[in-house]
């Protein structure tokens, strides 16, 4: 199997934070709000060190 | 009429599970989403077996490392334990030696990182179901 660094951050943000999400809340509502936020948080997060990597090296 | 407005703004008590703290932790531990599953929530236990589970499978599938507690490296013990953390999914994967014992491509220490992450993400859920069965968590 094999996947692309994209791929992965992908997945493992997802599995990650639908547990972060369904342990760390109490309501079914904010479960769902509190995943969706560590989802983007963990995306954007790899994003833009991505970018600050880049930037480092030019 | 304050006492009824201090009534009103009062939190809810908690309220204790019928399963033992204990059992739930086990379980939850043991099998991911177990626990969820004895306090009756089925849907929470699918998505954390389901979230768990997989992370673990494409860690094994992208040839990740699994560590063991004999090799004398403290650091490899540190990932036992987080691997241990995945309760029957590391048992079974020794029992049928799948994984590597070292990392021996590039893609493969993403592996690690997803086994090492789902044992720790069980051990959260397992708590969880803990807090929940001791009436720590209401909900």
């Amino acid at each position: 199997m094999t996947l692309t660094h994209f791929s992965a951050v992908l997945l493992f943000s997802l599995f990650t934070s639908i547990v972060f999400g369904i342990t760390q809340r109490s309501e079914p509502k904010m479960m769902v709000r509190f995943g969706a936020f560590c989802f983007v948080l963990f995306v954007g997060g790899t994003i833009a060190a991505s970018w600050v990597m880049w930037a480092i090296k030019h | 009429m304050s006492t009824t407005t201090q009534a009103a703004t009062k939190p809810a008590k908690t309220r204790a599970s019928a399963v033992s703290p204990a059992v739930a932790l086990f379980a939850g531990w043991f099998v991911p989403g177990l626990g969820h599953l004895l306090l009756k929530k089925p849907v929470r236990a699918a998505l954390l077996f389901v979230s768990i589970a997989a992370m673990f499978a494409i860690g094994i599938a992208l040839e990740g490392k699994v560590y063991t507690p004999a090799t004398g490296d403290p650091l490899d013990i540190l990932g036992f334990a987080a691997d241990l953390g995945s309760g029957s999914l590391y048992i079974l994967t020794r029992m049928l030696d799948l994984g590597h014992s070292s990392v021996q491509i590039a893609i493969a220490d993403y592996g690690t990182k997803f086994v090492v992450v789902a044992g720790l993400l069980n051990v959260v859920a397992a708590v969880d179901a803990h807090s929940l069965a001791s009436g720590r968590k209401l909900s």
